[in-house]
């Protein structure tokens, strides 16, 4: 009956804290880390958060259930276990940590956080990440009746539950994720106020914030957790221009750079006057088809889709645009999830093919003929490198199978999204992921689930939704891996969005400055940096 | 006098009325939801979209949204920005540094500006005067940002004699070199006036009866004909201080400076319509203010119009 779901979890939950070999190093532990960040959009709540800007601070305030691991594989942090016998209902035990005005972390401090994330009249910026919760839905009305989920109850100071609307084995994977994060009593009092001088539990706290100049982090002396700060402090400078950014970490003037400016993408890894730094990405790019793109439709479509695949040379585009800071996909998700392997059945359908392509392409024309259409592919040019990688595929397109593909711009990234989301773009349109949390049903589940909240090609395949829902119930990691091997066979059959590549995580510090490296998300590690 | 100073008070009101409006509609025009871009990439249920969307008057007719930000205004309250923090705190931060490289930069062209265009006009068509003359049209005719790039290049990285950005410390030593890179092309032009209305003025008649009274050719020059020559330059400096602080989105991206350029910047960006309006007007406040303050100028240096 006590059949523990393992997740390898309760495996390194005594492992954090046990090497700190960059104490006994030459480098000062007290130096303070400058590190470019963006002026955070929004108070530092977690709950009020989901950009990068105050990602990067919140993530080193708080402390969650579980943390990641740089390679994207998790330990437990405050929770002591995280149970379940059956998937859906899962039981949580907290360890005793405090916060670091020495208030404890209880259960209440989770489920209250929670459920204030959740309730839409807050307007919470990461309200849907709890959208497995039960009870979810009803405090997302527009006047909701209930302001609590059902699904969250707190059995005693230490202890509570969350019982979810289906069975998901992955479920505490995301709970490293910022919108789970734990809020003190006195974040509620008056949540603006907090927001501005917060009182975490993570490995920093907020010694001032100075709106549009800087942020400046110290350690957290109440914090007994795996990420224990390795430096004297961690001081975000704001830029709004990457290139002045740059341009201060080649005069020694800033130690960390998060992300490399378009202008130094070329130059970087050859520049004396940095240390260049980078990492395989999570961030996928992609395309994707609407369901009822004309002349995309039926089995015609299916072979379409496949030849538009392989008529894209991967390996050039990210050579030429993004100078191989870029890798070419070979499946849905990418390399730091864990459990990810580059041997998707039908996957060489990524690869480029010109001959296969045009064969392709000729079979369909013999079941729906394509007549002079023209296939556009429609982008933001807001974003780096959007345009040129899309004039770029059309033109691929156009040589290998000789028909009329063209760009779609809009201007704003808000106003691609409007479209998108309505269904009115008429084009292949991007769609880059990023994901929460390290799982690969995250780039699965969201994107092409049928009904799924960011499924805007509205693709829908039974088999499909079948396989990730095997996933979700499977009881062991290798299970769940191979059932999304076989969920991206069936995409790999369908193509209903074409992966394109893997962003690199790319950044530069100064020199002088050790034990840059950079997780999973493409994150720099603050609290192990030194100089 | 003072009637005269009244009036062009009171008429910034039209002024700021008008342009508001403008602002509006402009905003209201652009495409897209800027609500959708809070959320980014992300989904977020109807409920939560709407709830923003009225938090900011984007549900109502921009005439409505207008008024609304009229009636706001006029009890200094200037809405909120998308980041939650009240407009007029952000402006409270911003400006001050924006003002504070603005002037810098104008004292920085207007003093070199005015002597070298002087000495150059007293000495016209010799080796100063054809050296300035070239250099000048050099600085107008190469973008402002080319100078920013080479000068943080060369004084920030490579000299290391000035910071390469400012960020958070905005001391007069830290704001220098972005000052004198805002200054440069303004400075071309001062050369170029002040000298050409100098050797003007150095045959009119006036300075012809001076001369002839016998008084020293310093008090000639002081006198007779930089206070007439300066007319012209001190129109151009008036308006020129707008537009320093509107050209300081250039310099402030280049040089990270957290004024008020960077900060309409990122609010267009956005499409944060309470920041973009309220920066404006501060703009057009500034245009109107250093426009009276020109008038009032003329007439101390030019007594025909202050006896008119």
């Amino acid at each position: 009956m006590a059949l523990l779901a393992a997740i390898g979890l309760t495996l390194s939950a005594c492992g954090g804290g046990g090497d700190d070999d960059s104490d006994s190093g030459s480098s000062s532990t007290d130096a303070v880390i400058t590190a470019r960040t963006t002026e955070p959009q929004n108070p530092l709540v977690p709950q009020a958060t989901n950009e990068v800007g105050g990602g990067n601070v919140i993530d080193l305030l708080y402390a969650g259930l579980i943390t990641y691991k740089d390679d994207g594989s998790q330990e437990l942090e405050v929770a002591d276990s995280i149970t379940s016998d059956d998937n859906q209902l899962w039981t949580v035990k907290l360890k005793d940590w405090t916060f670091s005005d020495g208030t404890p972390v209880t259960a209440k401090s989770f489920v209250d956080a929670w459920n204030y994330g959740a309730l839409s009249t807050n307007a919470q910026n990461a309200s849907y990440f709890y959208y497995p919760i039960k009870g979810y839905e009803a405090v997302q009305e527009e006047n909701p009746t209930v302001k609590t989920m059902e699904g969250l109850k707190v059995v005693d100071d230490k202890t509570f539950t969350i019982e979810l609307n289906q069975p998901e084995s992955d479920f505490p994977l995301r709970l490293g994720y910022s919108a789970y994060y734990p809020l003190p009593e006195s974040a509620f009092a008056d949540i603006k106020a907090y927001g501005e001088a917060p009182v975490g539990n993570g490995p920093y706290k907020l010694d001032a914030w100075e709106h549009n100049k800087e942020l400046r982090l110290v350690p957290n002396e109440e914090y007994d957790g795996a990420r224990k700060a390795q430096n004297g402090g961690v001081t975000f400078v704001v830029y709004t221009d990457t290139d002045a950014a740059y341009t201060d970490v080649q005069a020694g003037n800033l130690d960390v750079l998060d992300t490399v400016p378009d202008s130094a993408l070329q130059t970087f890894q050859d520049d004396d006057s940095v240390q260049a730094i980078t990492a395989p990405g999570s961030v996928l790019g992609a395309f994707q088809f609407p369901s009822d793109l004309p002349g995309f439709t039926g089995e015609a479509g299916k072979l379409r889709r496949q030849a538009l695949s392989m008529a894209l040379n991967r390996e050039e585009l990210t050579e030429k645009l993004f100078f191989g800071t870029r890798t070419p996909a070979s499946d849905f998700s990418a390399p730091p999830m864990p459990g990810w392997t580059d041997e998707i059945p039908g996957n060489e359908v990524l690869e480029f093919n010109a001959d296969e392509a045009k064969k392709r392409w000729a079979e369909a024309e013999a079941i729906e003929p394509w007549g002079n259409k023209k296939l556009l592919i429609a982008t933001n040019t807001d974003g780096a490198g959007n345009k040129a990688s899309v004039d770029a595929m059309s033109n691929q397109i156009k040589n290998a199978l000789g028909i009329d593909a063209e760009p779609k711009y809009y201007a704003t990234f808000d106003e691609f999204l409007d479209d998108r989301d309505n269904n009115k773009t008429g084009a292949l349109f991007r769609a880059g992921w990023q994901p929460d949390y390290p799982s690969i049903s995250n780039y699965l589940g969201p994107i092409y689930g049928t009904g799924a909240a960011s499924n805007d090609g509205n693709y829908s395949n039974p088999e499909f939704d079948a396989a990730l829902a095997k996933a979700a119930g499977a009881t062991s990691d290798e299970d769940r891996y191979q059932d999304f091997v076989d969920a991206q066979a069936i995409l790999m059959e369908d193509m209903p969005g074409l992966p394109m590549w893997y962003t690199d995580g790319t950044g530069a510090a100064a020199t002088g400055v050790e034990n840059v490296k950079f997780n999973w998300q493409g994150v720099p590690i603050y609290q192990n940096i030194t100089k | 006098m003072w009637w005269y100073a009244a009036r062009r008070i009171l008429q910034t009101i039209p002024v700021i009325l008008g342009s508001t409006l403008l602002i509006y509609a402009l905003v209201f025009l652009r495409p897209g939801d800027p609500i959708r871009a809070i959320f980014g990439d992300k989904p977020v249920s109807d409920s939560v979209i709407e709830q923003v969307r009225a938090q900011y008057n984007f549900d109502e007719p921009f005439l409505m949204q207008w008024l609304l930000f009229l009636k706001g205004a006029i009890t200094l309250d200037f809405g909120q920005s998308f980041t939650g923090r009240d407009v007029s705190d952000l402006v409270a931060d911003a400006f001050p540094v924006t003002i504070k490289l603005a002037l810098m930069a104008l004292v920085i062209e207007a003093v070199l500006g005015i002597v070298a265009g002087t000495i150059a006009g007293l000495r016209k068509g010799k080796l100063f005067d054809s050296t300035m003359l070239v250099t000048s049209l050099l600085v107008i005719a190469v973008p402002i940002f080319v100078f920013g790039f080479v000068m943080q290049l060369i004084f920030g990285v490579k000299l290391g004699w000035f910071p390469p950005t400012v960020g958070g410390n905005t001391s007069f030593y830290n704001l220098l070199l972005p000052a004198i890179v805002l200054a440069l092309v303004s400075f071309a032009y001062i050369v170029r006036l002040t000298r050409t209305s100098v050797a003007a003025n150095l045959t009119a008649d006036h300075v012809r009866t001076a001369r002839a009274k016998g008084l020293s050719e310093g008090v000639v020059v002081r006198r007779h004909v930089l206070r007439n020559s300066l007319i012209p330059t001190v129109t151009f400096l008036g308006a020129d201080l707008g537009a320093l602080m509107a050209g300081a989105i250039v310099t402030e991206g280049i040089f990270n400076i957290p004024g008020i350029g960077n900060l309409a910047f990122n609010a267009i960006k956005r499409g944060e319509t309470p920041t973009i309006v309220s920066v404006v007007t501060i703009m057009v406040l500034v245009y109107v203010l250093t426009s009276l303050i020109v008038d009032l100028l003329y007439a101390w240096l030019d007594p025909r119009i202050r006896y008119a």
